[in-house]
């Protein structure tokens, strides 16, 4: 099947921006800009609106194929903490065949057996089975020597270590970040400081071992500053965040509701200016939509009974290009943040659109209005912090591997 | 006269004076709501005094206590307000209501609604909880504790206390002491105290002193010995030790040597400077004996006086509007 994409703004974050078309056939990209249209192509006008790479969204909890596809997601880096944990061949394999052919999962195993911090999981025969990084999960690795083993094993085997920032020993049952919010609401709270506490002595493990890490979410300046050090000392780091943490500072909790429930906690405004300032200079590398949907069941209950997570797998697209418009970040850093960034960490060769790469494209209007509602969303379940809010940027349509999904 | 002195119930009518349907929170009351409050609850001390504090004003009316944590003191309370005000009183302890059975906080909100009460006092172990049901439901919802956020009832029953015995809470330097942390009476205490202008002073150990306090308009001390300087309020918190995971002081012997209130250590206060304890107490530990008693600055009865009157006033404020009373309705 060939198709003819024209008429579009075409965004790649290795290209840049302009002006063409895309023609997809067997299941890759053929032809880019602007091209002669093959006889029997289908072709799709795109009357001028954005066409970019589809988005790998790295670290989400569940398997929600229409709250992927409505945000424009194809591929998701699934993490281990699942029920069971993704810690054994079977289940990894299973869990990497589960959403397709509509969503690709391309499954984070655990590093350790059952996530437990304490053995190594078979990850050559996980990565064997579909793995394609592995992670500590939402879990620290309390033990110093069994993270650096984990860290040393999985740079033999080429794997990215997706790790958890926040020392548990801090953390413990706390739910907010330490500061006035915190203190007034009378929540459980752990200072900011368990984040900068973690990635430094990871930092220094992964430098030791010269493997490759991801902390899956930072949010405070002084995990920022670690990074973008270790970053010119060239260790093999790299970090991602949530618009939710861009967006919204611990201010948002004030009236429990418990859709700001996250983890990290959010952080206070001078830590969310930082993640904006990384946003800017590169520090930053994925933007993610952490999609955990939870229902009535876990979230309506007093602030700290209730699950931490949002739904945010169709609110991704819009809220990032919010951060355009605001003009944090030109478009193609932003799709880059979204698509061949983490991609790259799971050792993926899409995220483009260059020739040869597999078709994985969304089209969509950057400019179409809409109203995030938390009982109208077609996640799994509604639980949003940024319920209400009007955004804008809507998935027109969405392939992949060259097939309609939208 | 201070603004926070400021008694508008003369010049607002009815309704206005205090707009809130429920009372979740100091959080969110003007000064002179509170003090319309106190000077409510004025009525009710003097009454109670002199036996005449029974009236009827909440026949027919049900009142729940909606205890989900154990309580004796703030539940009597509430239970003694309600019925000398001739409300129907229930009790519902946790330990009795579905709630073991795995019923959400939310069902059991929706049944008490259905139960049609007219007034719901709860008690919970979660910050938050109170305001998680006061929007489930059709009646007011006063806060008997909740968690590590409030307990606004304490708050006003200690203002008041402050206010009888010294005159007015405008300037009077008052020291905070204890477990700070888990100490929901302290927040609200912060916010009412603060709100009426007193000179309001913390003092606990860093482990149990809560971050970014200091914007809550008080000085943070952790030497209860300089922090007890021209003290005229002297405020003890017990040690929260069911909310504590973890050591966060060594030992009771060891806090009591740093932050015990002794006859020696309350001579560093001002002359004559009130004892208060929001109770219960650990004697020996926060606070000795021989100031617990002190028959001249032990205010810890009489605080237990206010509450009755506090608690009184709250139920009496919240179901006007109920009530049809005239200006409310």
């Amino acid at each position: 099947m060939t198709i003819a994409l024209i008429n579009a703004q075409l965004v790649c974050p290795v290209a840049g921006t302009s002006n063409g078309g895309v023609l997809m056939a067997d299941k890759q990209i053929v032809a880019t800009g602007t091209f002669a249209i093959p006889e029997g192509a289908e072709v799709i006008d795109c009357r001028g609106r954005t066409l970019s790479p589809a988005i790998v969204d790295l670290g989400v909890f569940t398997i929600d194929v229409p709250a992927c596809h409505a945000g424009g997601i194809v591929r998701v880096g699934l993490m281990p903490d699942q029920t069971p944990v993704l810690d054994d061949p079977g289940i990894v394999q299973r869990a990497a065949l589960i959403g397709r052919p509509g969503l690709w999962i391309h499954p984070i195993a655990a590093a350790t057996r059952g996530l437990a911090g304490k053995d190594l999981a078979e990850m050559a025969i996980n990565r064997d089975a579909g793995a394609r990084a592995v992670g500590t999960g939402e879990r620290w690795i309390a033990d110093s020597g069994v993270m650096r083993k984990v860290l040393a094993y999985a740079g033999d085997l080429g794997l990215t270590l997706v790790a958890e920032a926040q020392d548990g020993g801090i953390v413990g049952q706390a739910v907010a970040t330490a500061g006035e919010t915190a203190t007034r609401m009378g929540l459980p709270s752990a200072p900011a400081l368990a984040e900068p506490l973690a990635i430094a002595r990871d930092l220094l493990l992964a430098e030791e071992t010269g493997a490759s890490i991801h902390f899956r979410i930072v949010s405070t300046a002084a995990g920022f500053a670690l990074i973008r050090a270790a970053k010119r000392r060239g260790v093999r780091v790299t970090c991602g965040i949530t618009p939710a943490h861009l967006m919204l500072s611990d201010i948002a909790m004030t009236d429990f509701r418990t859709f700001t429930h996250l983890s990290p906690p959010l952080r206070d405004e001078s830590d969310r200016q930082a993640c904006l300032a990384a946003l800017q200079d590169g520090t930053i590398d994925v933007l993610c939509s952490a999609h955990d949907p939870r229902g009535p069941e876990e979230k309506r209950l007093p602030y700290a009974d209730s699950a931490h997570g949002m739904a945010g797998a169709e609110t991704l697209l819009a809220l990032s290009l919010g951060m355009v418009r605001d003009e944090v970040i030109p478009i193609e850093r932003m799709i880059a943040l979204l698509s061949v960034n983490p991609a790259k960490v799971l050792g993926l060769d899409t995220g483009t659109l260059t020739v040869g790469a597999p078709a994985d494209l969304v089209l969509f209007d950057a400019g179409a209005p809409w109203l995030i509602d938390a009982d109208r969303m077609v996640a799994k379940a509604g639980n949003t912090p940024f319920d209400g809010l009007p955004v804008q940027g809507k998935v027109l349509r969405l392939w992949k591997g060259g097939t309609a999904l939208v | 006269m201070p603004a926070s002195d400021h008694s508008p119930a003369a010049s607002l009518p009815g309704r206005a004076v205090f707009p809130h349907r429920h009372l979740t929170g100091i959080a969110g009351l003007a000064p002179h709501e509170i003090t319309f409050l106190l000077d409510e609850a004025e009525q009710w001390v003097e009454a109670n005094r002199s036996r005449s504090g029974n009236d009827d004003r909440l026949r027919g009316l049900t009142q729940i206590n909606a205890f989900f944590e154990n309580s004796t003191r703030t539940l009597l309370s509430f239970e003694i307000a309600g019925k000398r005000l001739r409300a129907d009183v229930v009790n519902m302890h946790a330990a009795q209501s579905s709630v073991k059975k795995g019923e959400t906080l939310i069902d059991t909100a929706m049944t008490l609604n259905a139960m049609r009460a007219d007034v719901i006092v709860i008690r919970h172990g979660s910050s938050g909880a109170v305001r998680l049901i006061a929007d489930k439901v059709d009646c007011p919802v006063l806060n008997a504790g909740d968690g590590q956020h409030e307990h606004p009832t304490q708050a006003l029953l200690d203002a008041l206390t402050i206010r009888r015995r010294r005159g007015t809470v405008h300037n009077q330097r008052v020291v905070i002491c204890g477990d700070l942390l888990h100490s929901r009476v302290a927040r609200s205490n912060i916010l009412a105290l603060t709100a009426l202008s007193a000179d309001v002073r913390v003092c606990a150990p860093s482990t149990l002193m809560p971050a970014g306090i200091e914007r809550m308009g008080v000085t943070p001390f952790t030497d209860f010995d300089s922090a007890l300087q021209s003290a005229d309020v002297v405020m003890m918190l017990r040690l929260q030790n069911e909310r504590m995971a973890g050591g966060f002081v060594p030992s009771n012997r060891e806090f009591h040597l740093r932050y015990g209130l002794t006859l020696k250590r309350l001579a560093l206060a001002a002359p004559g400077a009130l004892v208060m304890h929001p109770g219960p107490m650990n004697r020996g530990v926060e606070i000795d004996s021989a100031v617990a008693d002190h028959v001249d600055q032990s205010a810890i009865t009489e605080q237990v006086e206010m509450g009755v009157a506090v608690r009184m006033a709250c139920l009496d404020v919240l179901t006007r509007r109920a009530r049809g009373v005239e200006g409310w309705a």
